[in-house]
């Protein structure tokens, strides 16, 4: 075939320009209106100074949420873990005819509705909900236990949500394997403990990483969970940039609370780029 | 070699714990639905469709619906329309700057929505436009953008690039060569993308928030409206619609993909 070096780019111009436009341009914007100005009659200045930035960290009420929302982050990634390393290395390791028919299932909450998945749990944790009914008709309590509304049922919002993404990447690194490994480890002398701990699992650390990465920043950008799920002590710091800039229209403040977000996760990625490569990421998402 | 199978067993049922604990709060909105009381809450007494009569009278959550399937297919064609050039250039082409261009084109999945929709809000306010239809289509077709990248790309490294050449060796124009072969091989590709897309435009809530207005809500942003209030049993139905819905798409769409590309195979 004849290369004409102007081709690809041909191809590639209406998606180039559609995120230059309309991606590149506007993030830039708001680093740009993060140095503004709010007049106290609403109005935004052109300026350059750094008193947004300076408000957040004022006093304790901004941090104390971006804190709270690394937290949860934290929390979530290490529960998605626990809860999906071992469905992943069932998966690879099942000889079952049911197998595509259960990867199909791990991957079908993807298909379902977020903001369904996420209210989903008012009717299990609610007051008179599955878990509050069934321990009232049983008489092990006599008034409801309030599930709703912390912390907790946060996460286990956000654990609906991203365990998918977890179980996927772990599923692509050790789909990798090859299973002969571990049996010549075994034939070694190791016990399956033994060779799971010292080959498979290393082996299969790529894609552990890739997981928590994903589950982390998409933990971090969070808006609906602690809207439906969380008390006023759950916001998180997206809840903040929304009500800054929808709720009380301060731009230039609700910028610098943006860059501040992208600014955590840029340091994150960058540093995972660093060691680990991003490519992983998109190569088990890609998959789902 | 006893303790091994019992290992095992125990790896078995932790995944399946894993898979009621996803699935059961998913269960609960479909049988809630059909519950006659009045909240939306159990025990169950007895079975009635007459939340789902209700809803379908609610004219506010009809039109959302409306809109919510207008946005979704012109997203899905939308972004489709300039994903799929763009992967092929991708898989088809080397040039310089080929990686970066693609993490770039795919990292705004990394961004959180929240950013997205305040950027896009705040550049559209210093172009001195007002909230439109077309702010939420263009909106979409970014956020969608590079999932349509991902999938269509991970489909088309499945093509061998040998079906082209001997059609052209063959004496095949380049335009006939991508009409009787590649578009064929690729029609699943694109397929998937729209598909993936529509789901992904039909269901965002955040950058919608953003975005939307009051003549152009969509169903999860009602049904967010909805929420403020209380739960509700016309938001299980509505929800077990919209599970209903969602899932069967995929799955029909799935069974009718694999029936076209056995049709084309030799």
């Amino acid at each position: 075939m004849k290369e004409k070096p102007w081709k690809p780019w041909l191809l590639l111009s209406p998606s180039l320009t559609a995120v230059f436009l309309l991606l590149v341009i506007p993030v830039c914007f708001v680093v740009v209106y993060s140095f503004w100005l709010r007049a106290p009659s609403g109005q935004d200045i052109p300026a350059f100074q750094f008193g947004n930035y300076a408000k957040f960290f004022a006093d304790f009420f901004y941090p104390v949420i971006l804190l709270n929302t690394i937290r949860v982050a934290l929390e979530t990634v290490f529960i998605c873990l626990i809860m999906g390393y071992i469905p992943a290395y069932f998966f690879y390791r099942t000889e079952s005819r049911l197998k595509p028919f259960l990867m199909i299932l791990v991957m079908l909450p993807f298909w379902i509705s977020f903001i369904i998945r996420t209210l989903s749990w008012i009717n299990i944790l609610g007051d008179s909900g599955l878990i509050n009914h069934l321990l009232l008709k049983s008489g092990l309590i006599s008034s409801p236990i309030p599930m709703l509304y912390n912390e907790g049922a946060v996460i286990m919002g956000l654990i609906q949500y991203l365990l998918p993404f977890m179980i996927l990447n772990i599923y692509v690194s050790l789909d990798g394997i090859d299973k002969s490994l571990a049996e010549a480890a075994k034939s070694l002398g190791c016990t399956e403990w033994q060779a799971f701990r010292e080959v498979t699992l290393p082996l299969s650390m790529p894609g552990v990483s890739a997981g928590c990465l994903l589950v982390f920043v998409l933990t971090c950008g969070t808006y609906l969970p602690p809207m439906i799920l969380g008390g006023p002590g759950n916001e998180m710091i997206a809840n903040l940039i929304f009500k800054r800039v929808i709720g009380t229209l301060d731009w230039p403040f609700g910028s610098a609370i943006s860059v501040i977000l992208l600014l955590l996760l840029v340091i994150i990625v960058y540093t995972y780029n660093r060691y680990m490569g991003i490519n992983q990421i998109f190569k088990s998402l890609s998959k789902g | 070699m006893k303790k091994l199978i019992s290992g095992w067993t125990l790896i078995k049922l932790y995944t399946i714990l894993v898979y009621a604990w996803m699935f059961a709060p998913i269960v609960a909105v479909v049988i809630l639905a059909f519950n006659p009381q009045q909240f939306g809450t159990f025990p169950l007494e007895g079975f009635s469709f007459k939340w789902f009569v209700k809803l379908s009278q609610n004219s506010t959550i009809m039109e959302a619906f409306q809109n919510s399937l207008v946005l979704g297919s012109l997203t899905a064609i939308f972004a489709t329309a300039i994903g799929v050039p763009a992967a092929l250039a991708f898989i088809r082409y080397e040039f310089r700057g080929k990686d970066f261009l693609n993490t770039m084109l795919i990292a705004p999945i990394m961004i959180p929505e929240v950013v997205l929709g305040v950027a896009l809000l705040l550049f559209i306010r210093w172009l001195q436009q007002p909230k439109s239809f077309a702010l939420l289509l263009i909106g979409h077709v970014v956020l969608t953008l590079p999932y349509v990248l991902l999938i269509v790309q991970a489909r088309l490294v499945g093509i061998k690039r040998e079906y082209e050449e001997a059609a052209l060796s063959l004496g095949a124009s380049p335009f006939q060569t991508f009409r009787e072969i590649t578009f064929p091989l690729l029609a699943p590709a694109i397929f998937a993308g729209m598909l993936f897309a529509f789901t992904i435009s039909f269901d965002d809530v955040t950058a919608t928030l953003f975005w939307a207005t009051a003549q152009n809500q969509t169903v999860p942003v009602k049904i967010f409206s909805m929420l403020r209030t209380s739960i509700s049993p016309e938001i299980n139905a509505l929800g077990a619609v919209m599970i209903v819905l969602t899932v069967s798409i995929p799955l029909a769409a799935g069974y009718v993909a694999r029936r076209f590309a056995r049709g084309n195979t030799p």
